[in-house]
């Protein structure tokens, strides 16, 4: 009836039950909320079932934040371990449960913070950027949204019933085959990324179409706003690499569930094909991730130095080169598997190669500061951090991409310092600038600045506390994921460095959690009345925040790279049509949110081997694609009368 | 009014190939899945560890008869869509969608009876790496097919129900991209499995 599933999958050990309960309470005290102040109509009708990208990139954010305090209490749960246990002392952590930590900690910085956090901003900036009212497929939106959500439950859950995997982010085989990871763990590593995958996949086919489709009157490629050009960009490796995960992902079950030999040790499998496909959409993942970032910079630096950015067109090239060379660097993440020594030069040089684009990204930013009025404003503070922080990062990427250095640095805590020196410089820095350069937008009030600048402090003063001991510790030897060090090895006074690092970076997230508290409260203070509240270049300051659900009430008309600059400063741009048409918008659907439940059930069936459970939920997404395919009645209409009453009320 | 009917028209014209175009989009990402499969399916092929090889598993009338059907599918497709977009005839456009699909579900037949011919002689998808390999790349094939059958069932019934409409008519083009590209994945997978695998 159950499959795998018995009792003896519930948590028992006292930190997991302490996670278990924690989310409960949690959970319970949110529910309890909703009925007491009788909120789930509201809820239901304005947020779950809504197609309207802002709220979908609203929701997309607080799933990222959720995501992140657990991502962030694995962190701060591996620092304390290898704190406590060098020597005879063995730590809070059994190495099992330690597996699993750095495990979920990789796979849900990566999937469930850094990608929902990502399209949560793609969602709030792209269509008010481009000047629609919508993106292209509003339902594929809103399934894209409730199949990550998916994803993540699923995560979650395997927190109290059952494990999680315990191979690393990637789960290479044949460690993370039946043989040597009989349990659970890795299907619910397999079937979470696959959902939420599906999920990334189709925004990013929906993205690359509104951007390429929707953009309004004028708006020719090289007007389009950086930040619009840099998710271009994504998107298109969005759709080029998560396929590739998919098979990958798909032939690893393949091999758990039905007994096939793909990546076995024997049979004529090959665990090495494993490692090059699961990088071949790796590699790729993680400029999808950094190329929004630094189209947020550019935003954001044009902005707050109060110029036009430097070199428009150079950083467009950049950013198309980046996309191009993304693919042609991935054997970097194993050149010790040896591939001979030609194929690892021609790799090496590629990835080499890619500092070049990079470089000139930078230079441009720092031209664009250049004589300019800068005002430290904390997204400036984040973009300048970034600068920095991230040159850094890539410079001991080149030093890694050189073969036989990589020999002696692979899987050491070195590579580690690397990584999270680019990701946590690049692509985090990158959407807490852009969080709170469009926060205002969204919400209609600024977050407070004071706490904003001191949480970037702590952010940036922890990283390097962290993360520049981990390079020392690498140089010395010291290999990723150890859960317990040896008396002798000198490596524990550097140790507890980066764990108090990790302690300062924790002061950072509890303060940003406070920003956000505190602006809420204060928010009378920091309204932003006039839509505009940085001096803006780009369409979405246009219109007011919060923007109208359908966002511009004329579609505006461009003709330059500085709409609203134009309009503001009387270069001739004032909107063409000055009469209201009617126009359609989407329906709210809850189609999205059954068929990312029906996917849930399908995902937990394979996962514990309930085939009737598997069955049920995957007979469910096909009738529920079925009844949506059949509902022609998607759309409806906002006459005139209604947008001249809207409008008239918000002037 | 007549502005009205115009926005109207306006916003159906733009939606049309809104669509079409995502569904092109998608089908370079599914493209792209095959081709992760494709890669595998080069890498495992002599990986048959002591097991049969492709030459001597499959027999070449069966697998060109499949060929046949699957063409000829794809070719009746395409008369449904001519008699939708040239000739706006719902009988005709019904008539051909039928055939494809009994054409496509002929072709599902024979795969699945050569996988359970393979499967009850012992050569299984657990066997080696290359018929791990085999089953998934035919299979993931299958599975496309299948997903093609159930939507052009539901297809069916909504031209049956709605005639030949813009709103219909654009159904029926994406269902053709996607069938016809099944098709060309067909002809890729009939060369490099069977026709190599035969020499």
């Amino acid at each position: 009836m159950f499959g795998n599933l018995t009792l003896s999958a519930l948590p028992h050990e006292p930190i997991v039950v302490g996670a278990a309960f924690f989310m409960g309470v949690v959970a319970l005290s949110v529910i309890g909320a909703l009925f007491y102040f009788k909120k789930w109509k509201w809820l239901w009708t304005e947020w779950l079932t809504s197609v309207d990208h802002k709220k979908i990139g609203v929701m997309y954010i607080i799933l990222a934040f959720v995501m992140l305090l657990r991502g962030f209490s694995d962190a701060a749960m591996m620092r304390l371990q290898q704190v406590l246990s060098v020597g005879d002392s063995v730590g809070f952590l059994p190495p099992e449960h330690y597996d699993q930590i750095f495990t979920a900690h990789g796979v849900i910085m990566i999937f469930f913070v850094a990608m929902p956090l990502m399209f949560g901003l793609i969602n709030l900036a792209v269509p008010l950027q481009i000047g629609a009212r919508d993106v292209a497929y509003p339902f594929l939106n809103s399934l894209s949204l409730w199949l990550t959500v998916a994803g993540a439950m699923l995560v979650n859950l395997s927190l109290v019933v059952g494990e999680f995997a315990a191979t690393g982010w990637l789960a290479y085989p044949p460690l993370s085959g039946i043989l040597y990871s009989p349990g659970v763990g890795v299907d619910y590593y397999i079937w979470a990324l696959q959902i939420a995958g599906a999920g990334s996949l189709i925004s990013g086919i929906n993205f690359f179409v509104t951007i390429l489709m929707m953009r309004c009157p004028g708006m020719t490629l090289m007007r389009m706003p950086v930040f619009v050009w840099t998710v271009f960009s994504s998107m298109a490796l969005v759709i080029i690499s998560f396929p590739i995960l998919t098979a990958t992902l798909g032939m690893l079950s393949l091999d758990r569930l039905i007994g096939m030999h793909f990546f076995t040790s024997d049979f004529g499998g090959n665990a090495m094909m494993y490692v090059n496909l699961i990088w071949a959409w790796g590699h790729p993942e993680v400029y999808i991730l950094v190329l929004p970032a630094f189209g947020i910079f550019s935003e954001v630096v044009a902005a707050f130095s109060q110029k036009k950015l430097f070199g428009y067109t150079t950083m467009i090239w950049a950013t198309v080169a980046i996309t191009f060379f993304s693919f042609v660097v991935w054997v970097h993440h194993f050149f010790t598997m040896g591939a001979g020594a030609n194929v690892n030069a021609f790799f090496g040089i590629m990835t080499m190669i890619i500092a070049i684009p990079t470089g000139v990204k930078v230079f441009n930013w720092l031209f664009t500061m250049f004589r300019g009025r800068i005002i430290f404003a904390s997204p400036m503070l984040w973009t300048i951090g970034f600068i920095v922080t991230f040159t850094l990062g890539g410079m001991t990427g080149v030093l890694l991409a050189v073969p036989a250095a990589d020999f002696q640095l692979h899987n050491s805590l070195f590579l580690i310092a690397h990584f999270h020196n680019t990701i946590i410089g690049g692509v985090v820095f990158g959407y807490f600038a852009g969080l709170t350069y469009w926060f205002p937008k969204i919400f209609g009030f600024k977050l407070n600045e004071r706490l904003g600048k001191v949480a970037f402090w702590h952010w940036i003063v922890g990283f390097f506390v962290t993360f520049v001991p981990l390079y020392i510790l690498g140089l010395m030897g010291m290999t990723r994921r150890l859960s317990h060090i040896d008396a002798g090895t000198g490596w524990d006074p550097l140790l507890y460095v980066a764990g108090a690092g990790a302690f300062i970076i924790g002061i950072g997230v509890v303060l940003q959690i406070l920003q956000v508290v505190v602006s809420i409260r204060d928010r009378k203070e920091n309204m932003d009345t006039t839509g505009d509240p940085w001096g803006g270049r780009t369409l979405e300051w246009s219109t007011s925040s919060p923007p109208p659900f359908y966002n511009f009430a004329i579609i505006p008309t461009v003709h330059g790279r500085h709409p609203f600059w134009d309009m503001k400063y009387g270069t001739g741009a004032k909107p063409e049509k000055l009469y209201y048409e009617d126009i359609h918008m989407p329906k709210n659907t809850a189609m999205g949110l059954y068929i990312a439940s029906a996917s849930f059930l399908l995902g937990f069936g394979l996962i514990w081997h309930i085939w009737w459970l598997a069955t049920t939920g995957l007979l469910g997404v096909v009738a529920l694609l079925m009844i949506r395919s059949f509902d022609y009645d998607t759309e409806y209409r906002v006459s005139a009368e209604e947008i001249a009453k809207i409008e008239a009320a918000r002037n | 009014m007549s502005t009205e009917i115009l926005a109207h028209h306006k916003e159906h014209h733009r939606s049309t190939p809104k669509s079409l175009f995502g569904f092109w989009v998608y089908i370079m990402s599914d493209a792209l899945l095959f081709a992760s499969i494709f890669a595998t399916y080069a890498v495992l092929r002599n990986n048959t560890y002591g097991g049969p090889s492709a030459g001597e598993l499959f027999s070449m009338p069966f697998v060109l008869t499949e060929t046949l059907i699957l063409l000829a599918s794809s070719f009746t497709y395409g008369l449904a869509s001519l008699y939708a977009h040239h000739h706006n005839s719902k009988r005709k456009v019904l008539a051909w969608l039928l055939v494809t699909f009994l054409l496509g579900a002929l072709f599902l037949g024979m795969e699945i009876s050569e996988f359970t011919k393979l499967v009850s002689e012992g050569n299984g998808w657990q066997r080696s790496g290359f018929l791990s390999a085999f089953f998934t790349l035919v299979g993931t094939h299958g599975l496309h097919v299948t997903a093609g059958l159930v939507w052009m069932g539901g297809l069916i019934i909504q031209v049956l129900y709605r005639g030949i409409t813009e709103a219909t008519m654009s159904k029926i083009s994406v269902l053709g991209l996607f069938w016809h590209f099944l098709d060309i994945v067909w002809i890729f997978i009939f060369t490099f499995v069977y026709l190599i695998g035969a020499i």
